[in-house]
């Protein structure tokens, strides 16, 4: 794993990590090298480290004291919000925990997407990634069905029934989700169950994702492979900890204004009203970070393929390594590609807008292309780009751009130039 | 750091669309002053106390608020009435308790320990005796609304003749923001309905504000103390960013690269 061996400087150490190389471990993970023209794009990884453990203690404390019962659900979160000590506090970071995860993860998504961190060699960490990002998605909404309002047992029952749409065993799986033959109490109980389980999941998953990436070390802005350590390369303590730690105290302070000041913005005001089977909301809406995928799944007309359509959007993800066929990865070099990175950032915007509006009218024809151009992307042109683009040259190593204190671009043709 | 900024303001920018969807689809309620809002905001004590006796006098009669005690009524950052006063509110009414040794149920004065009394034994008690609609539990309302305490607020002031064309049946009542303007609850407020101890005249707009506020409270029964440690909270994380800012310069010019 690193690139020296390292032997403990006391006897005890050196006893103790020839049995259990601990020591070797935290000292390959502060000496990692790591590019020296990171970017605070860069910093989401520690980010949302920090928003995984934040929700793991949170909720260890808020399973304390909730009870997952149909009946006692709703009345145990005000119990939470009333009577527990700083129980409020603990709700609303969990709450708004989610949401700030879920932008954390967008923002290492689309860096990932626009630097193209998923090329070879990092397609594992990519694909490991993909699987935590929807391992994401099942928690929060097994999450957002604990509290049992309105918007928790209508939404569970909307997206539980999406499995009908599959042929023959549709009804059955249903039946058998629910442990019953509506969403009702064994619902609420095995969601409490797997809601717990799944984060230990992710963070099995995440030691994976950074044990991946400390194989073939960070992508950079420039996108090219550097070698390591050298010049390029600074050791990650202390100059990414402490980068990594001043963007994660801007992103709390973030944080801190949400759960302090708007704790409710992000969610909707029908979960503060008790589960009740006999009503249903006027609009069922997810929370807005499904609310893309949301607006994919109802631009379709047919339910099965509503379905399917919403699962291939984010499985299409992983096998976006291989649909990429340019070589270059950055899209500093990329200038055509640069352009649809953006339209592709507007088009899933535009996507969780219609998400969230009625699917009728306008809002389902934009719904529709939107959802349309999403594929177009991936599955054309991606493809096609990276062999028709005319690529800019990229810099043969990442210290010269930087210490000349010009642009990568001109650095780069300079040097072409002087190769010639 | 400009890149920085650059990532900043996309978060910003990002939680404001985030917002603005939701807040689609908007009614103009009126406006009023809430105390509690802002950095700073805290509850107007004299107005939860107002609130508090409109509650009781007017709403409570159909309203249950099933998640709050008496004695929250005297703790900090509530109407804050003095114990001696929760008591009294508490022991006014009669609360049926058991079962005793004999087994039997029975009725004894409230204490600060129990719960709001509420109107009607059961759901299907209060649909009966209100046409069929159930008068929903009040402790969480304003949270349970979109447009909050402004709709709430609006909602009580917003009873009108309905216009021309709109025929409404038994029991069924226009309201200007209502969702779909019908509603099943007849107008509660008129002018001096109540009679404020501290010498407030009781107007609908003024019992209006002062029973929505004691909503908020019910609904945000800590606002005050998070709004108190989320002010320092932040500006102690401000002053730990801007210590960390210089110290990752510091470390950061022993190269020659940028942060």
């Amino acid at each position: 794993m690193s690139d020296h061996e390292y032997t403990p400087k006391s006897k005890f150490g050196k006893w103790f990590n020839d049995r259990l190389p601990l020591l070797t471990l935290a000292n390959h993970l502060t000496d990692y090298p790591t590019p020296k023209n990171l970017n605070y794009w860069w910093t989401f990884g520690g980010i949302l480290t920090f928003c995984l453990i934040t929700q793991i203690v949170t909720g260890l404390v808020l399973a304390m004291h909730y009870i997952a019962h149909a009946d006692m659900a709703f009345d145990s979160v005000e119990h939470i919000m009333r009577d527990v000590n700083y129980g409020w506090l603990i709700r609303y970071i969990h709450a708004n925990g989610a949401s700030m995860f879920f932008l954390a993860v967008y923002i290492h998504i689309f860096r990932s997407l626009f630097y193209g961190s998923y090329k070879a060699p990092r397609e594992i960490i990519w694909i490991i990634g993909i699987i935590i990002y929807l391992l994401m998605m099942a928690a929060a909404f097994l999450g957002y069905v604990l509290p049992w309002g309105q918007m928790s047992f209508w939404g569970a029952t909307v997206i539980t029934n999406l499995f009908s749409a599959i042929p023959l065993v549709g009804e059955g799986i249903v039946t058998w989700l629910w442990g019953g033959y509506s969403v009702d109490n064994p619902t609420l109980t095995r969601f409490f169950t797997l809601h717990y389980l799944i984060p230990f999941l992710i963070l099995g998953l995440v030691v994976l994702h950074i044990w991946a990436l400390h194989v073939p070390g960070n992508n950079n802005p420039v996108g090219i492979d550097i070698k390591k350590p050298s010049k390029d390369t600074v050791p990650f303590h202390p100059y990414i900890v402490i980068k990594d730690g001043f963007a994660l105290l801007m992103f709390m302070i973030v944080f801190a204004f949400f759960v302090f000041y708007t704790p409710n913005i992000l969610g909707h005001a029908d979960n503060y009203i008790e589960a009740n089977p006999l009503v249903t909301p006027a609009h069922i809406v997810p929370e807005w970070y499904l609310l893309p995928f949301y607006a994919i799944l109802r631009s379709v007309p047919d339910k099965l393929l509503g379905v399917v359509a919403m699962l291939s959007a984010i499985l299409i993800l992983a096998a976006l390594p291989w649909l990429d066929t340019s070589k270059i990865r950055s899209a500093v070099f990329r200038p055509l590609y640069r352009q649809f990175y953006w339209i592709l950032v507007a088009d899933v915007l535009i996507l969780g807008y219609v998400g969230a509006m009625p699917a009728e009218g306008l809002y389902l024809l934009v719904a529709r292309v939107a959802t349309a151009y999403y594929f177009l992307h991936f599955l054309v042109i991606l493809p096609v780009l990276g062999w028709k683009e005319k690529t800019l040259p990229i810099p043969l190593s990442i210290t010269e751009p930087i210490l000349g204190g010009s642009p990568n671009l001109a650095t780069a043709k300079n040097k072409e130039s002087l190769n010639k | 750091m400009k890149n920085f900024f650059k990532i900043f303001s996309f978060i910003i920018l990002f939680s404001g669309l985030s917002l603005s969807t939701q807040a689609a689809e908007k009614v103009e309620y009126l406006k009023t002053d809430w105390s509690f809002k802002g950095l700073f905001g805290k509850f107007d004590r004299a107005a939860l106390q107002r609130g508090y006796q409109v509650y009781t006098e007017v709403c409570s009669s159909c309203h249950s608020m099933k998640y709050l005690s008496y004695r929250n009524l005297a703790e900090k950052g509530g109407p804050e009435f003095s114990i001696e006063q929760a008591k009294a509110i508490a022991a006014s009414f009669e609360v049926k308790d058991g079962p005793n040794s004999d087994g039997d149920m029975f009725t004894r004065p409230g204490r600060l320990s129990d719960k709001f009394v509420m109107p009607y034994d059961n759901v299907q008690a209060a649909q009966a005796a209100n046409g069929g609609a159930y008068p929903p539990d009040m402790s969480v309302l304003v949270k349970a609304r979109g447009g909050g305490v402004d709709y709430i607020y609006s909602l009580l002031q917003g009873y009108e003749d309905p216009p021309a064309g709109v025929t409404l049946d038994d029991g069924v009542y226009y309201n200007k923001y209502m969702y779909g303007n019908k509603i099943k609850m007849a107008n509660q407020l008129s002018d001096g309905l109540v009679e404020y101890s501290d010498g407030t005249i009781a107007s609908v707009e003024q019992m209006s504000k002062d029973v929505t506020t004691f909503l908020m409270w019910s609904a945000e029964p800590h606002l005050e103390s998070r709004h108190r440690m989320g002010f320092k909270a932040i500006v102690y994380l401000i002053i730990l960013t801007i210590l960390v800012y210089f110290s990752m310069k510091k470390i950061w010019s022993r190269i020659e690269t940028e942060v």
